[in-house]
């Protein structure tokens, strides 16, 4: 029981994640008729004010201006957002105004019409094509919204409605937005009584659709329409009923139904899609819908396979999986993925092929029952359609090269030439064999118009020339027939076969192209690391690839969208809308060109989708808007914006995970500095306290040379600990990044000059030789840092060795720069602590008497490194040690 | 007393620091008055006309080189800025404001009269007389060109000369390397300090008797030279 009971963490993941998103937004209640004049805006408006009398915050955002009596009565009393004036060819129009709405957030916002489209092309431009996308941006910023629609304009449903009344409905709305409505009220008319309601004419129409009244408005149509209405929101009480339950106990999921759709670029595809989507709803079922590239297809015009792409994005935006296979046979393909994907029904087309051409060629869908015996195979019948789209021809779309068909006759020409040559030596079996190679070659060369011209031309001339009776067309002996027959279809085999394996190949390459694009940036996002180099690496491959200008836009600290190439000084250089930008951002929807959200932008905004949350935004403007729009353009370009996403949220995570260390890095350097401050700082202040307040205190009898001393000591443990804290200070600035680097030219023995006469002091007891050869190079280098490196090594070397010891500073130029060395004959390093010596806080042996906290070697490698250099220390072969660094000399990028 | 008493106006907001400068001061003979504020230094630099001004660059109420720039407004009085070590542009931007020269702290006494000394003398002789110059061993006399080390003349090239001419009328003061560069060369060629370098280290090698370790022509690292006699 408990196995049962026990729930997919993923699943329950996405439950409670969509539990959080649903409890931050808005709820939408839908109050649904099968026709107009049912009584739906009268309803809402009435449920309106009794909410209102409740005293709950409804505000009415927008209703039809019908002038109906009784609805104007309705809305006295309510709150009303002022509609928006939007001018169009002279006209001015109140349309619904989206961003009073967004300011003045009441609790809940009746707006009538859901599947209104809003007027592109007025001004002020609307923000979103439909109306259903300005109410889901209600619904994310919190407000409830209320809204009406009709049956017909449910997308999966508009081919029917349009098959029973004749009327195709251009605004429709998605399916989703009806099936995640939180409630949806029927608002359910008897036909009879909605004639009576028309005709006594309480029922409001558009003029514009004044004509179809008639048609539609027929008491059949509304009887089924009603139906229609009443099951669809039966389905969805049952896919409520259905749902509830399933949170206790989910159903294991091979026990579901899974449909594969099979389509074909034809109009009969779009009917099939919608058709396959209320048959997965109905059984609760996992649907995809496949589209098999099959040699046959890819002869066809770009029309047909941008229909292909748009009609797999409707699948998409049903809910369907979508899938493209390539294969010699449709329905050998499907069977094959139908048994990798556990699919349980098959739904196809039915043929097309009428007549004769049926016996020649088996459909995919014969072919699918006669193979795929496992699986339900439902054929669906076709249809015309009510008003079909203009149907690009397939020969239109490839211009007729009229030079082959001269070509094909010219071989022909070639052909009877040498025939005529071989005549009187040879039988007519052997000239017809010259005739079929010629068509052969056409077949190869030219394509099937002009092989079949060929074919036709050489059986006429063969026939004219050299078949008894010569120089006439006819033809004496029936067998020739045959001859003919043959030639011909041998040209249009051979041309066919040739025009398939063209096609494919030119497919191929243009998928091999849009892969290998796709491939260059990945390859170079993967081994980019910093934020703007992705961004530089993604801007140039996408203006290369799409022939556009390109921005990627990021949020700053404070959530600012920004150009991360930062903002183009030249005016004529692509400028990112900012505000599109952050509505992309803030929504996580594409917008601009080409898109349903401001498609008058210049340019079109995509967002860079992580994991969590929207990491930016890619702002791509075609030079040639038409080709961007290409569907598979588009599907490239979002593959790129996925790939932009993915390196971006990978630098992210990698800049937080080396924050994170850094950060613990800090800690750790900074207890360590608390512990060896009380150290190192007291003892000198110990000194200074001591021999201070004994010159100070009258009771005290010092001679003069006690006071000179006693003043002596507090000069040098003063100097000792602003030593030391320019350590500390110096050490963290560079830990924190704050050091930037000043460089100029130097040369070494100025270098080393400064830090001999700085050093100075602590140098007195030992024997300090500098031997630099006199054409040494200068170095590019940061002077007070690069002596402060030199100070900190011979003060080291001083520290660390016994009194008298010989110091020696050498530099000499090699490949990579100058390389410094300071040596010492002293006792050399502790063995295996040389690579040690360099961290924080780390001494020698000689622990305890001698000052400084060890920061002086982690200072100079610091400092070292910031110039792209190493510090090294070993033991010299000859005895004592060497500490060794190179500088550079190579100046600035000019 | 052979000098006239100089008065030296020191702006330090810390109490103790501006007592003991003060102390030091009126000890080898100044005459002092103090500031605590920017706003104060201001003020008495108008009203008392000092000989010499001593700023801290940290000061409560405004920034040291905002109250460098006021004073150099209305005076060429020598300004000596005490700074804290390692923040070479700090000190550059105090010197392009308008300092003469620079102390770090923490410092010693006998650095710090050294650097008054030095900027009271330049204020003293602003006739543009030029000086002969005694490095040790080698004398030189600049106006005449001439130079002479312990073994008979040294040949210095006219650019050598004027390296040396522009250091020497600031003598013990330090001349930023911009200076120099512009003053040498002229101004197209400010960026050169390669060139700079170069004959800085010919000089050192014609004039210190260790090259190696200079002792009259020092480099401070980061802002420039000075000419110490």
């Amino acid at each position: 029981m408990a196995d049962t009971e026990r729930r997919d963490p993923d699943e329950l993941l996405a439950a409670v994640k969509r539990e959080a998103v649903l409890a931050r937004r808005g709820r939408l209640k839908i109050f649904f008729g099968a026709s107009a004049g049912v009584g739906k805006t009268y309803s809402m408006l009435e449920a309106a004010r009794a909410a209102r009398a409740d005293g709950v915050d409804v505000v009415v955002g927008y209703v039809e201006p019908h002038g109906r009596a009784a609805t104007e009565g309705l809305l006295e009393g309510l709150e009303r957002l002022p509609n928006l004036q939007v001018r169009y060819r002279g006209i001015s129009r109140p349309e619904f105004d989206l961003d009073a709405a967004l300011q003045r957030r009441p609790s809940v916002l009746v707006v009538d019409e859901l599947a209104h489209s809003n007027i592109l092309d007025g001004e002020p431009r609307p923000r979103h094509a439909k109306r259903w996308q300005d109410i889901e941006e209600l619904l994310e910023a919190g407000i409830s919204v209320w809204s009406t629609v009709n049956v017909q304009h449910l997308e999966s449903l508009n081919d029917l409605v349009a098959g029973i009344t004749g009327v195709r409905q251009q605004e429709t709305i998605p399916d989703r937005i009806f099936d995640e409505a939180d409630e949806v009220e029927l608002i359910d008319l008897p036909p009879d009584e909605l004639l009576q309601r028309l005709h006594s004419g309480r029922v409001y129409m558009p003029e514009q659709v004044a004509t179809a009244v008639e048609k539609f408005f027929r008491k059949p149509n509304l009887i089924a329409l009603r139906e229609l209405a009443l099951r669809r929101t039966a389905d969805r009480v049952d896919a409520a009923a259905r749902a509830y339950p399933a949170d206790r106990t989910s159903r294991p999921s091979l026990a579901r139904d899974r449909f594969l759709i099979a389509v074909a670029p034809d109009e009969q595809a779009e009917r099939l899609v919608r058709l396959g989507k209320r048959f997965a709803a109905a059984l609760d079922a996992e649907w995809m819908v496949v589209s098999v590239e099959t040699p046959r297809m890819l002869r066809l015009g770009d029309a047909a396979r941008n229909r292909r792409i748009e009609i797999l994005r409707l699948a998409e935006s049903l809910g369907a999986q979508t899938v493209t296979l390539d294969g010699p046979s449709a329905a050998m393909t499907l069977i094959e993925y139908a048994r990798t994907r556990g699919v349980t029904r098959i739904v196809v087309g039915a043929p097309r092929r009428q007549g004769w051409w049926r016996l020649l060629r088996r459909s995919t869908s014969m072919e699918l029952v006669r193979r795929g015996a496992e699986y339900d195979v439902s054929v669906i019948a076709r249809q015309e359609p009510i008003a079909s789209p203009p149907r690009q021809d397939r020969v239109k779309s490839r211009e007729i090269r009229w030079s082959r068909y001269w070509a094909a006759l010219a071989i022909s020409g070639v052909c009877t030439a040498v025939a005529a040559l071989m005549f009187p030596h040879f039988e007519l079996t052997n000239i017809v064999m010259v005739y079929l190679l010629g068509a052969t070659v056409a077949a190869l060369r030219l394509g099937r118009g002009p092989a079949s011209i060929s074919a036709i031309a050489n059986v006429a001339a063969f026939d004219f020339f050299f078949v008894n009776p010569r120089f006439t067309m006819a033809v004496s002996d029936a067998q020739y027939l045959v001859t003919f027959a043959v030639m011909l279809m041998v040209a249009l085999t051979i041309a066919t076969l040739v025009a398939n394996v063209r096609a494919q190949t030119r497919v191929a390459g243009a998928r091999e192209r849009r892969t290998a694009l796709l491939y260059a940036m990945s390859r170079e996002l993967a081994a980019t690391r910093t934020l703007e180099r992705l961004a530089q690496v993604a801007v140039r491959h996408v203006a290369e690839s799409f022939s556009s200008d390109a921005a990627v836009l990021l949020p700053d600290a404070g959530g600012q969208l920004h150009d991360a190439l930062g903002m183009p000084t030249d005016a004529a250089a692509f400028q990112p809308d900012l505000s599109v930008a952050r509505w992309v951002h803030d929504h996580g929807r594409p917008a601009g060109l080409g898109t349903d959200t401001l498609p008058a932008a210049p340019a079109q905004y995509l967002p860079l989708a992580g994991t969590d949350r929207t990491l930016g935004v890619l702002a791509v403007r075609p030079i040639q808007r038409r080709r961007i729009l290409l569907p598979e353009q588009q599907h490239l370009l979002e593959t790129f914006a996925g790939q932009v996403a993915l390196a971006i949220e990978r630098a992210r995570l990698a800049d937080e995970a080396e924050r994170a260390r850094v950060a613990a890095e800090t800690e750790n350097l900074r207890n360590t500095l608390l512990g060896s401050i009380s150290h190192d700082l007291r003892t000198p202040l110990a000194v200074i306290a001591g021999a201070s307040s004994a010159l100070s205190d009258p009771a005290i009898e010092l001679d003069a040379a006690t006071r000179a001393r006693l003043a002596g000591s507090i000069e040098v443990k003063a100097r000792e600990m602003s030593e030391l804290i320019s350590n500390v200070l110096d050490l963290m600035r560079f830990e924190t990044g704050e050091v930037r680097l000043r460089r100029d030219w130097e040369t070494i023995d100025d270098l080393v000059g400064m830090a001999l006469g700085r050093v100075g002091e602590a140098l007195r007891s030992h024997h300090v030789a500098v031997n630099l050869p006199p054409d040494l190079p200068a170095v590019y280098v940061d002077a007070p840092l690069i002596t402060q490196v030199l100070c900190n090594l011979l003060e080291n070397g001083a520290k660390h060795t016994p009194a008298g010891t010989h110091l020696t500073v050498t530099a000499e130029p090699g490949p990579e720069g100058v390389r410094v060395c300071i040596d010492d004959d002293g006792p050399g390093l502790p063995a295996g602590d040389a690579a040690r010596l360099f961290d924080k806080f780390q001494r020698g042996q000689d622990e305890g008497n001698t000052g400084g906290a060890g920061l002086g070697l982690a200072i100079c490698r610091a400092i070292v490194r910031a110039h792209g250099g190493d510090v090294t220390a070993e033991n010299r072969p000859a005895g004592g040690a060497r500490f060794a660094f190179t500088l550079d000399t190579t100046g600035p990028p000019s | 007393m052979t000098r006239a008493m100089f008065m030296i106006l020191v702006v330090e907001d810390d109490e103790v620091l501006g007592g003991v400068l003060a102390t030091l001061l009126e000890a080898s003979g100044y005459r002092c008055e103090r500031a605590a504020t920017g706003e104060r230094a201001i003020i008495e630099a108008r009203s008392h006309r000092p000989d010499l001004v001593l700023v801290d660059l940290g000061l409560p109420d405004r920034d040291g080189t905002q109250v460098i720039r006021a004073i150099r407004a209305f005076s060429p009085v020598p300004i000596v800025v005490l700074s804290a070590r390692t923040l070479e542009a700090e000190k550059i931007r105090a010197l392009d404001a308008g300092a003469d020269d620079y102390v770090m702290k923490p410092f010693s006494s006998p650095e710090l009269l050294a650097r008054v000394r030095a900027a009271l003398r330049r204020n003293v002789r602003s006739d543009g007389a030029l000086p002969v110059l005694q490095l040790g061993t080698v004398s030189i006399d600049l106006a005449k060109r001439t130079a002479t080390g312990a073994d008979g003349p040294l040949h210095l090239t006219p650019l050598e000369y004027r390296v040396l001419e522009c250091l020497a009328r600031n003598v013990g003061m330090i001349v930023t390397q911009k200076d120099l560069i512009t003053q040498a060369w002229g101004p197209e060629r400010a960026a050169d300090s390669r060139g700079l370098r170069s004959y800085i280290k010919m000089l050192r090698q014609k004039l210190e008797p260790d090259p190696g370790r200079p002792r009259y022509l020092v480099t401070e690292a980061g802002v420039g030279y000075r000419l110490c006699v």
